[in-house]
């Protein structure tokens, strides 16, 4: 048995400090962070995009990307994939406006009641997956289309039209709202403004007041979502069952990890992740519309395989898919900024997918010791 | 042997376990004694794997009783049946690969810190003890943070039954842990038995090989088709009968002569 120990210590050495580095799952996340915005200093440095306006710009939309990434990372490294987050934006930002506007109850129902029905659809997709065993894939791929068919459906049926307005004025005085569409640290940024360090309005009926006059709540839960789903993945109990039920769900529930349970949460999770996006998106327009979200949720998963995440679950880091959707915000708005045409972003998120793919592969192989 | 002086902690009396019309065992009896290792050999799809996931809770006997220190037991879930005491190393899942050595010790069972009103896994506490339990069994650990995967398969297996001794358990069930190793794996994996036989936990071995067997057991039960062909104690039985037994005798005898006695 000594003679194992000294085999042991042999290998040491063998690993040096950059493989070492290699396989954190956030490595090609960062290194790509760097990269894009070394890029955009470079090229579109004096556009505005640096300055406190452009900032918030890119913040903002990277925000939107890192809260429906937080929901698809805890849940791919659970183990499975929500394809319905698209299409469940649209349905919860609909649900807002039929129950505030359409119905006429007050916006803090309106928003606790959707987050109620989405949550509860969220555990729906988890409970038909861990019952039935099929692929979740599949099944909520199902639910991309249902959802979206009753986002169209019933603002047409009652109100024969697939955008709803009028949101902002009832939100005026509500005490919910704020939650989703104030801002916060505007003394911050008035004070700013007046020592010169941001600009103000020349001109207008806002004259004198800061072109930034605080952070989006959306930045807030951005931020919020991040830290908290980071921490309990990486310091608890609950996260070590998340890893284990995606890691390997038989081998967890031998040691009597409550697979579906944790499944069933991280679907839960998921939907509440894209009920905020929706609650902040609608908030902000004043106005839900029957096309909202569409597509986020592959670009939710590319920013959590980018952040590292293996699609096959048991592996993949929150802070990661955070910046994988930093690196999404940046390159569109950057893009948008630099003057280049904004289809190519497109483009940008299929080439990026690829190598970050490529990269996840090779570092999955360090890990288990596969060939 | 003064292990049977000692009364045993599982019993399985006629255990039968039918999956639909597939009868995978047909009156099965067993018992393990405390400081005791006792195999259980039989060839492929003779029913082992299903027989000891009867023990440990994974499956319901579809008919039989389990006596566990002498009282009857009815295990609805793994946990259970490891509550109780009885830990399992299965044969093809023991670990989760991607995680680290210190998660899949404590998958389960995560020592747990409180910080105000929150509660979060103490890995100070989980990292020392994986280490340490570790190098009691004759591995020592890069570092606690190593991923499983970059484990060798006997490694693998000596964390999986580290794991189990360490939350204290009375019966410490392998199923087939030495099919996929080598020569050298092998050895230290047997060692790990005998050390771990050696404090007072009695160990259900499961083995297609005949060397394996004789080499740490005490006792040695065959099953073949869902039943017992008997149970035979050490120094009571010789290789040849061992084999003959497992491969249900005739057949065996025509093959060992067309191959020259090799098998
Ligand atoms: N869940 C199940 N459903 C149906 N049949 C099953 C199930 N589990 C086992 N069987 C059947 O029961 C029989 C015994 O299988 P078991 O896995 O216990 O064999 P084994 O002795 O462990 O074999 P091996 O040495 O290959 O591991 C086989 O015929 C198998 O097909
Ligand atoms: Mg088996």
């Amino acid at each position: 048995m000594s003679s194992s120990g000294a085999a042991i210590d042999e290998r040491i050495k063998q690993t040096s400090g950059l493989r070492k580095a290699l396989i954190r799952p956030e490595l090609g996340a960062i290194v790509g962070t760097i990269a894009v915005f070394a890029f955009f200093i470079i090229f579109a440095g004096d556009s505005g995009m640096f300055n406190a306006q452009g900032v918030l710009n890119w913040s903002t939309v990277s925000a939107q990307f890192v809260i429906i990434a937080v929901g698809a990372c805890m849940l791919m490294i659970a183990g499975e994939f929500d394809l319905s987050v698209g299409s469940m934006i649209g349905f919860a930002g609909m649900s807002i406006a039929i129950f505030s506007v359409t119905l006429g109850w007050p916006v803090w129902m309106a928003i606790l009641l959707t987050f109620a029905i989405c949550i509860a659809i969220g555990a729906v997709n988890g409970v038909i997956v861990v019952r039935t065993g099929l692929p979740s894939f599949i099944v909520t791929l199902a639910f991309l289309f249902i959802l979206r068919g009753f986002t169209i459906f019933f603002p047409q049926l009652i109100e024969r039209r697939t955008i709803i307005g009028g949101i902002s004025e009832r939100a005026v005085g509500d005490w919910l709202a704020p939650v989703f569409g104030g801002k916060v640290g505007g003394p911050i940024f008035d004070w700013l403004a007046s020592q010169g360090l941001i600009a103000v309005f020349e001109r207008g009926t806002r004259a004198g007041e800061p072109i930034v006059n605080g952070i989006p709540m959306l930045i807030v839960w951005a931020l919020g979502l991040m830290i908290v789903a980071h921490i309990v993945l990486t310091r608890t109990r609950f996260g070590n069952w998340v890893f284990a039920a995606g890691g390997d769900a038989q081998a967890a529930r031998y040691v009597g990890v409550p697979v579906a349970r944790v499944k069933i949460l991280m679907f839960m999770f998921t939907a509440f992740c894209a009920t905020v996006f929706a609650t902040c998106q609608v908030m902000e327009f004043g106005s839900a519309g029957a096309d909202r979200g569409l597509l986020k949720e592959f670009e939710a998963i590319i920013a959590v395989v980018i952040g590292g995440a293996l699609l096959t679950g048991g592996y993949g880091s929150v802070i990661g898919a955070a910046l994988g959707a930093l690196i999404f915000g940046v390159v569109q708005q950057g893009l948008f900024f630099a003057g280049v045409e904004s289809s190519l972003f497109r483009v940008f998120l299929g080439v990026i997918l690829l190598f970050a793919v490529i990269l996840n592969t090779y570092i999955r192989r360090i890990i288990t010791g596969e060939r | 042997m003064s292990s049977y002086d000692h009364a045993p902690i599982v019993e399985m009396r006629d255990i039968e376990k039918h999956f639909g019309p597939v009868i995978a065992l047909n009156g099965v009896s067993f018992d393990i004694r405390p400081g005791e290792c006792h195999c259980l050999l039989g060839d492929n799809g003779a029913g082992k794997s299903t027989f000891i996931k009867t023990m440990a809770g994974v499956h319901k006997p579809t008919r039989g009783e389990i006596l566990f220190e002498g009282k009857h037991m009815d295990f609805s879930s793994p946990r259970d049946a490891m509550e109780a005491g009885i830990a399992t190393v299965y044969q093809d899942l023991a670990m989760i690969p991607l995680m680290s050595v210190t998660r899949n010790f404590w998958m389960g069972r995560e020592p747990i810190k409180r910080v105000g009103p929150f509660k979060f896994m103490d890995f100070k506490t989980a990292n020392d003890v994986t280490m340490h339990e570790m190098r009691k069994m004759g591995i020592n650990l890069r570092s606690p943070d190593q991923a499983v995967g970059t484990l060798s398969g006997g490694e693998r297996q000596t964390v999986a039954i580290a794991r189990a001794v360490y939350f204290g358990a009375k019966v410490l069930i392998l199923d087939e842990p030495t099919s996929a190793l080598g020569v050298r794996q092998t050895a230290n994996v047997l060692s790990t038995i005998d050390k771990v036989r050696k404090t007072g936990i009695g160990i259900v071995f499961i083995t297609h090989n005949v060397r394996h067997a004789l080499a740490v057991g005490d006792r040695f039960t065959v099953l073949n088709r869902g039943k017992t062909l008997g149970t035979a104690q050490r120094g009571q039985i010789t290789p040849e009968e061992l084999q003959d037994l497992m491969a249900g005798g005739q057949e065996m005898v025509a093959l060992e002569g067309s191959l020259g006695g090799t098998v």
